[in-house]
């Protein structure tokens, strides 16, 4: 955990994209979730945030 | 002295033409090259996406092209993202999903196991089970409606004849709990021999070294199978995953023949609903809305399991 929260700070990819692919499997499973509307209804932002994230992360330092 | 088709076609090059190539650099000719391939992906790819994108702003409708175009801001995402029947789309879809990669890629993997084998007859067996992939959607779609038909179809009559019940007392296309299995059988049926082909590629491309190895060491054939096969034939798996995950999420072409969309609207998946939103009901801007946001969705997950993939393969 120590790793993944100094890779953060550091701007390493690694925790990056690890931080990015958690945020657009959540808003995935968000949007097609059968259980409250309310999530549905923010999925869509969380997926976007977490793939424009991936997409920046992946050019930092590994 | 003889001269090589180069040589003719710089011969015939104008003095002029040619003093200016020779004064190219390197990086230009490749530039002159790759343009043409930028130039189509631009026109092809990349301003469709882009002019969607501007048009989920808007409430455009393709059919009143003179009707002024209103900017509304957020509103399409706002009405898809607060729509229940949307959100139970995404439901039969994700249902669609998850069920049909789980049953292909079992019965694929299981399938191209027992073909690596080498046995008498083999070849056809695989010519065989590689048949249904070849045909068209359509074809498939016809073909299963007649099986799921109560009265004549094949399908009741075999769920008869190994669980007893009435052939007739059940609808496979009609009934709203099993509609949505009707259209994941088909669709396992059509393309599991995909899967297949590419399991049987990744277990044929590990060397037989490797298991007389095990076998040396006296690995049991359930330890070779968990130690070796599965991690060497992963990444084959993984693609095929990758492969069907996007092409289903896109369904569209066999369920539409199939069911329809229904019972009510148990088997509407999103490329349904996406395209009566902006064929039949015209709403450009919101259905490019709506297409934004699959975009999203599909690119996200494909981002993230194409760095799987990758690791995977590093390994």
């Amino acid at each position: 955990m120590m790793k993944f929260l100094n890779g953060l700070l550091r701007f390493r990819r690694g925790a990056w994209e690890m931080l990015a692919s958690i945020l657009i499997a959540l808003g995935v499973v968000m949007l097609m979730q059968p259980f409250l509307l309310t999530l549905y209804t923010y999925s869509f932002i969380v997926t976007l945030v977490g793939t424009v994230m991936f997409i920046i992360v992946s050019h930092f330092p590994e | 002295m003889s001269f090589s088709p180069i040589d003719r076609a710089a011969a015939k090059t104008p003095n002029g033409v040619a003093r200016r190539i020779r004064g190219l650099s390197d990086r230009t000719i490749a530039w002159i090259f790759v343009a043409p391939t930028i130039f189509l992906l631009l026109a092809v790819n990349i301003f469709p996406l882009i002019w969607t994108i501007r048009l989920s702003f808007t409430n455009f409708r393709v059919n009143r092209p003179n009707n002024d175009v209103e900017w509304v801001g957020l509103q399409n995402y706002q009405r898809i993202l607060t729509d229940p029947d949307i959100w139970q789309t995404m439901q039969a879809t994700a249902h669609f999903l998850i069920w049909t990669i789980i049953l292909q890629v079992l019965i694929g993997f299981t399938l191209a196991f027992l073909i690596n084998k080498k046995f008498k007859g083999n070849d056809m067996w695989t010519t065989i089970i590689v048949f249904p992939m070849m045909l068209s959607p359509a074809v498939v779609g016809n073909f299963w409606t007649f099986l799921y038909q109560p009265q004549i179809g094949l399908f009741n009559y075999v769920v008869a004849f190994f669980t007893g019940v009435d052939p007739a007392s059940f609808s496979m296309i009609g009934d709203v709990n099993l509609a949505p299995w009707a259209i994941i059988i088909a669709d396992t049926w059509m393309w599991t021999p995909f899967v297949m082909l590419i399991c049987l590629a990744g277990l044929r491309s590990i060397p037989d070294s490797i298991y007389e190895a095990a076998e040396c060491d006296r690995a049991s054939k359930w330890r070779q199978f968990w130690t070796i096969t599965i991690p060497m034939a992963l990444p084959f798996l993984m693609l095929a995953i990758l492969f069907r995950g996007i092409e289903n999420f896109k369904m569209f072409d066999l369920v539409v023949q199939l069911t329809g969309g229904g019972p009510g609207n148990t088997t509407t998946l999103t490329s349904i609903d996406l395209k009566r939103e902006a064929f039949e009901k015209w709403r450009t801007g919101y259905s490019s809305a709506y297409a934004v946001i699959l975009f999203v969705t599909v690119f996200g997950l494909a981002s993230i399991y194409v760095k799987a993939l990758n690791k995977v393969k590093e390994r």
